[in-house]
């Protein structure tokens, strides 16, 4: 399995009813499923990914995470997982508070756009990032919403969301110090489970 | 698109229907009784020694029980549904013994309103009673208890075969280990409705309505209001046009164009087969179709007794069932806890999309059977 996540696996609770945003080809769920005996669902809007799923028996929905998520009602699942799939999506922000609408726990995984590596390449290059946790092209990117961890702390500060759990790693999967200067410059991928507002 | 071979490997080959006679009659969900009805089916491929691996195959307004191979080596078209169900094709009789049935209430040799009413011993005609999606389940339920099949492996149905399937998970739920729904919807619109009672009304303008078929213009004319919804302005476009088949538009007379030229040509040759007192029962049992009724409007609820798995396709172009009414359904599978996969499918040939071999309709179709052979071991 992707090790990033068996990461995300470690914060899912067992029997616990799982929306998996951007679910690709269902490796979380058929893992979580048997590992943990959730009851699943996952959006792709991915075709061959969608029937990947279906081969595995997963339960997916295709749908597009832009056209949000109104049709999921509020309190529908008990956490919604979405990894590697914030930085592509149109309203981060809002979506952001859809997932926790939906339930009342959210797992996010994004890349870092404030690893070292980046820097260096804008700074001392001028040229826009590439590295192993972000490869593509600038122009042929998926990624338009890319932020540093610090944004992102700041964003769950600004919007009252609360950070429960924060854990960064870098290229190998090491977990990184939680200090946030340190893991802003050394961590390539941020996961954090959040809470409703208090 | 080519008809399929009926040497070619893909194909079942030729086939014959049977016909079952049921002595102990049934009352319907009218409350009326049939003293007794036959239903006419066709099987394709083999039942396994568990009797396992059975597929039943609901079909659609217009459709009977001859959905793939040929009736005979000299037979113009195959099946209905040949490019879908044979070796190798995403229902596969290689794996699956597949079950297809004339409705009851249909035309096509099943008894219906061209039937002849044992206590009259005149046709039913307009008088054959109402037949409902619930009476259509009930009776395949019999002809399969008939056959010997407790369990169904898939039930699969497009439009109004989706909504049998969709029926099928509710009244027998240890039944059916998998439906599919194709274009259906869980209940019509009004906007289905109103198309509905338009194309009746044309029906009854034929007056009397059992008269010789080449005189049923009204059933004619239901057929293309029917058929316009079943296409897009998309596929009309490509199809047809604004390609004049006689005429001159300079002149603006006696034109006629293209497009109105083949509607014509569906009219009347569906005229010449289709009974008109079927379609105004199959209509009719369309617009009654609502089986959250049962829990006050709430498919959630209705769907809670439901333990199938479910595959729930639609198609883009698809406006009479649109990709939002597969949407109502597949919301209400997930709130109800079943397990569910979905897929939308890009087309541009409308509700008719879902008797196209549209490649990826094939492969995620065809994708879902394998897990089900698979379950069941063949």
């Amino acid at each position: 399995m992707r090790v990033d996540l068996q990461h995300v696996a470690d914060f899912v609770e067992e029997n616990s009813r799982v929306l998996d945003l951007g679910c690709g080809d269902g490796e979380l769920l058929a893992h979580l499923q048997e590992s943990k005996n959730i009851k699943g669902y996952g959006i792709e809007k991915d075709q061959e990914a969608i029937e990947e799923c279906i081969r595995r028996g997963v339960n997916v929905i295709e749908h597009d995470l832009n056209f949000g998520l109104d049709r999921f009602p509020d309190d529908s699942f008990d956490i919604v997982v979405m990894t590697e799939t914030l930085q592509a999506l149109e309203s981060p922000r809002k979506l952001l508070k859809e997932l926790l609408r939906i339930a009342n726990r959210c797992i996010v995984s994004f890349p870092n756009f404030g690893h070292w590596q980046c820097r260096f390449q804008l700074l001392f290059r001028g040229r826009m990032p590439v590295a192993e946790h972000l490869p593509h092209q600038w122009y042929d990117t998926p990624n338009i919403h890319l932020c540093t961890f610090r944004d992102f702390d700041e964003l769950c500060q600004s919007e009252g969301l609360q950070v429960v759990e924060r854990s960064v790693v870098d290229p190998q999967y090491r977990k990184v110090s939680k200090k946030s200067g340190l893991s802003n410059l050394f961590g390539t991928t941020g996961f954090y489970v959040l809470g409703r507002p208090q | 698109m080519q008809a399929t071979s009926r040497d070619n490997p893909g194909s079942v080959g030729i086939v014959s229907p049977h016909t079952l006679s049921f002595d102990q009659g049934i009352t319907l969900q009218c409350g009326e009784h049939l003293p007794s009805f036959d239903l006419v089916y066709e099987t394709y491929g083999e039942l396994n020694p568990e009797r396992t691996n059975a597929v039943l195959i609901c079909h659609a307004l217009s459709g009977h029980h001859h959905a793939a191979g040929y009736h005979e080596e000299d037979e113009d078209r195959p099946g209905w549904w040949d490019n879908c169900i044979g070796p190798g094709k995403p229902i596969d009789t290689n794996r699956f013994h597949v079950v297809s049935l004339n409705n009851l209430g249909g035309c096509h040799g099943s008894t219906g309103p061209r039937s002849k009413n044992p206590q009259t011993d005149m046709p039913y005609g307009a008088g054959f009673p109402t037949v409902t999606v619930k009476d259509w389940v009930r009776t395949q339920a019999m002809l399969a208890d008939a056959l010997g099949i407790e369990r169904f492996a898939a039930i699969v149905g497009g439009s109004l075969g989706g909504m049998q399937a969709l029926q099928w998970s509710i009244d027998y739920p240890d039944r059916v280990a998998h439906a599919v729904l194709i274009a259906c919807a869980s209940k019509l619109s009004a906007q289905n409705i109103a198309f509905n009672e338009i194309a009746r009304l044309a029906i009854k303008m034929d007056s009397p309505p059992d008269v010789a078929p080449e005189a049923m213009p009204g059933l004619g004319l239901a057929r293309m209001i029917g058929h316009v919804t079943y296409l897009s302005d998309d596929s009309m476009g490509t199809k047809f046009g604004r390609e004049v088949k006689t005429g001159d538009i300079g002149q603006g007379r006696d034109v006629q164009f293209q497009v109105e030229s083949y509607l014509h040509y569906q009219g009347s040759k569906f005229a010449q087969a289709f009974d008109p007192n079927t379609y105004v029962l199959v209509t009719r049992a369309l617009d009654y179709f609502d089986p959250a009724i049962e829990h006050d409007g709430d498919l959630v609820e209705t769907l809670r007794r439901a333990t199938a798995k479910f595959l729930v396709i639609s198609f883009t172009s698809d406006w009479r069932f649109a990709p939002d009414r597969s949407n109502e359904i597949i919301d209400a599978l997930v709130a109800a806890g079943k397990n569910t996969a979905s897929a939308n499918i890009i087309s541009s040939m409308g509700h008719d999309s879902f008797l196209m071999e549209i490649p990826r309709y094939f492969s995620v179709l065809g994708a879902y059977l394998d897990s089900v052979a698979s379950e069941v071991d063949v």
